[in-house]
């Protein structure tokens, strides 16, 4: 048991620290309230090496590991936790699949860029009809010579507006269900690749989502990633990453309203003291900080465990489900002890409060969280 | 990172092991006969388990507080009232060789950890001073070379059975600071004036001693304090913050034993045609424990590495013990209801864990002082 970061891990901590509280932080509301993407500040946030964190230094990425990569994300989310989840969907969604299972030509060209940060890429898996049940796809991939035609569609596509390359999963047989679902990555400017007006969300309102159609894109056969039929496991221990960087944006919102509600309480006087001198409050405080501790603890264990290279289903799925819970009752909580000033538009508590709402739901719900550790429990 | 090394794994198996094999068995008629585990006890001093983080020239086995740790989880997994016995004999000897002098140590804490003491104990609470540890009103009054002690003691675990116990007694009325007049003194069992009263009729933990104590003029030398004059508040606290990570531990321990029984008993239990682990409401509210309980067990690893580390872990301590305690409490509550009817008869072990784990909040600081704590650090 070793409780202290590394050199390494500590230095990017607090250097997306310095960059949030600079560059993110005073303009997360105005994102907000505009749904403006940052792409600004997100360039400044590539120059720090985060399009890339833990891809290999050959590949253009910053070469740390995935407890860095966790710290990175929960730092950047305190500051703006749409920012927040477009960096773990480049990271964790995008690279992370490409460097796992790509081939050295499909890495140069869609790997390289995009640890860079020179470009943006996003994750095509859920689809109108198949949510949590992902094995459900019904876009296809038919081989026609040296070229799959591809049909379908794909919803709430994260960094779908903007992005420029995306890891998409197809049907190649229909028949055989999760088995025959096959991955492609390929750039979004391929005709046929029609991107729709942007999701109007409840929170994380400067990330752009959208529904995408393929009418008959083709795309090469090279451009497969894996076997036919990979798709689905591919998918699933993609998300096994991903589950780690959401968890890591739920900590880094949980933490910058836990923050301001502290902050708050101590200024803000009922009854001739100021309201942390309550112990109603101070015991709220209390509440927070220990889940949101507990909940950083599971994330960098599953961080870590998929540095050693072992398998880490259980433990992201944990970590994901138990800091998304979590983000969710601090920020619910850091409304209350704003009062009537959370529920104003002119604090940051409640963009929390709708920011933290969707960390229980995307790259798999609560519910598919608890559905993946029962499995494992009941083996 | 997240791992125990070598050494640590070897304290835990042993641990795990003399719980399976021994304890878990017995553990049933413990409680139902209120039976004090002493042959128990002396098998654990045998094990090394009586002063896991004692130097080696105490007898202890300088394993550690991560060890320790460890060990009272696999101890309480067996049978949360040994654990608990083992805990405090730990507690007391740790604070001994932590701020006793060197007569002090070579005197009582061998004794301690090669089992030759079956208790030790640690004398704090009283009628009317829980929480409030500074309102304490025993009272110690210099007479020549000695001390004369006189009051009360609540709650003493293993009260009557200590070969010694930390007493913490008034050396000065201090009125405007209430703390600073508190000392702490080593009072060997069966001194003259130290009454034992009847053993408290506990809910749960039926197989630890539990005793008021009376001190009645109960003389001791004064070479006989730990550390100096108005010294006790301090070492009763920091005694605390180690307690509260075995406590936490301890309460790990019989939450994870209540889970695993309740996985097995989804296993074999059927309802509407299936095994009842096959329905999602059992299944999820397993998932919840189970995530509860890991993120339990990482908090009270982190306190206990800081702790030996030697670094601060008053903050961390508190969350180890809030959270654990009562996320184990909760863990029990479910498998209760997973077991149904047999969840309520004392045939199923849960039924015993859902009453131990129930103090577990309460003692070494509730609940309500661990958010006191927590709070005024993240305040600060």
């Amino acid at each position: 048991m070793q409780i202290d970061l590394t050199e390494e891990q500590r230095l990017l901590r607090d250097t997306c620290r310095e960059f949030a509280d600079k560059e993110l932080r005073p303009h997360a509301k105005k994102w907000d309230h505009e749904h403006r993407f940052p792409a600004e500040a997100l360039k400044k946030a590539f120059e720090l090496g985060l399009g890339g964190v833990a891809v290999s230094t050959e590949w253009g990425g910053a070469g740390m590991d995935n407890v860095a990569y966790a710290l990175a994300i929960e730092e950047i989310s305190r500051g703006c936790a749409s920012t927040g989840v477009t960096l773990s969907v480049n990271n964790s969604l995008y690279c992370d699949p490409v460097a796992k299972y790509g081939t050295a030509e499909q890495k140069e060209r869609f790997l390289t860029p995009y640890a860079r940060g020179e470009k943006l890429g996003c994750f095509g898996l859920t689809e109108p009809q198949a949510g949590s049940d992902a094995a459900e796809q019904r876009t296809t991939a038919v081989k026609k010579g040296d070229v799959y035609l591809v049909n379908g569609t794909k919803n709430w596509i994260t960094n779908g507006p903007v992005a420029d390359g995306i890891v998409l999963f197809t049907m190649t047989d229909l028949s055989k269900g999760a088995k025959g679902i096959t991955a492609f990555v390929l750039e979004t400017s391929t005709p046929g690749f029609l991107r729709q007006k942007a999701d109007d969300k409840l929170g994380i309102c400067a990330s752009p989502s959208c529904t995408i159609f393929f009418e008959n894109m083709e795309v090469p056969a090279s451009q497969r990633l894996g076997n036919e039929g990979d798709g689905f496991k591919i998918a699933m221990s993609t998300l096994d990453g991903g589950r780690i960087g959401i968890g890591a944006q739920a900590i880094g919102i949980g933490r910058a309203a836990f923050e301001e509600a502290r902050d708050y309480s101590k200024i803000r006087k009922t009854f001739d003291v100021p309201i942390s001198h309550h112990q109603a409050i101070q015991f709220m405080l209390a509440d927070m900080a220990t889940e949101l501790d507990a909940a950083r603890l599971l994330v960098l264990r599953a961080a870590w465990l998929k540095d050693q290279g072992v398998r880490h289903t259980r433990e992201s799925s944990m970590a994901k489900l138990f800091a998304s819970e979590t983000a969710h009752r601090v920020a619910d909580k850091a409304v209350q002890i704003h009062g009537g000033m959370g529920y104003s538009k002119e604090m940051d508590a409640e963009r929390h409060f709708r920011d933290a709402r969707i960390t229980e739901i995307y790259e798999g719900t609560s519910e598919i969280q608890r559905v993946v550790i029962s499995n494992l429990l009941f083996k | 990172m997240f791992e125990p090394s070598e050494s640590q794994r070897l304290v835990r198996d042993t641990a795990r092991n003399y719980a399976q094999a021994v304890l878990k068995r017995i553990a049933g008629d413990l409680d139902r006969e209120s039976r004090f585990p002493a042959a128990q006890l002396a098998e654990l001093a045998e094990l090394g388990l009586m002063g896991v983080n004692v130097p080696e020239e105490y007898g202890g086995a300088a394993a550690g507080a991560v060890a320790h740790a460890l060990a009272m989880k696999e101890i309480a997994q067996g049978c949360a009232s040994t654990a608990v016995t083992m805990g405090v004999n730990n507690m007391v000897a740790e604070t001994i060789c932590r701020f006793g002098n060197e007569d002090q140590k070579k005197r009582y804490v061998p004794e301690i950890t090669s089992g030759r003491f079956v208790a030790a104990s640690f004398a704090l609470s009283e009628p009317q001073s829980g929480s409030d540890a500074a309102s304490l009103l025993t009272s110690a009054r210099r007479d020549g070379t000695d001390y004369v002690l006189s009051g009360s003691k609540q709650w003493i675990t293993s009260g009557d059975r200590a070969g010694v116990l930390i007493v913490w007694a008034r050396t000065e009325a201090a009125a405007d600071r209430p703390a600073r007049g508190i000392s702490a003194f080593l009072v060997e069992g069966g001194a003259k004036g130290l009454h034992a009263g009847r053993h408290e009729d506990k809910m749960g933990l039926r197989a630890s001693s539990t005793v008021p104590l009376t001190l009645e003029d109960v003389r001791v030398p004064a070479s006989a304090m730990l550390a100096s004059p108005g010294d006790g508040f301090h070492i009763a606290l920091s005694a605390l913050d180690g307690g509260r990570i075995g406590i936490a531990s301890q309460a790990l321990g019989i939450a994870t034993a209540a889970l695993e029984e309740s996985i097995q008993y989804a296993k074999d239990r059927r309802a509407f045609g299936k095994p009842i682990g096959d329905y999602q409401a059992i299944r999820f509210m397993l998932a919840d424990v189970s995530t509860d309980l890991a993120a339990a067990q990482l908090l009270v690893l982190r306190g206990a590495a800081l702790k030996e580390a030697g670094r601060a872990f008053t903050r961390e301590a508190s969350m180890a013990k809030v959270f654990t305690t009562e996320r184990a409490n909760r863990a029990c509550d479910v498998a209760v209801q997973v077991h149904g009817g047999y969840g309520y008869i004392s045939e199923f072990a849960v039924e015993r864990h859902y009453r131990d784990v129930r103090v577990t909040t309460i003692y070494e600081g509730t609940s309500e002082v661990q958010r006191y704590v927590i709070a005024r650090e993240v305040l600060k």
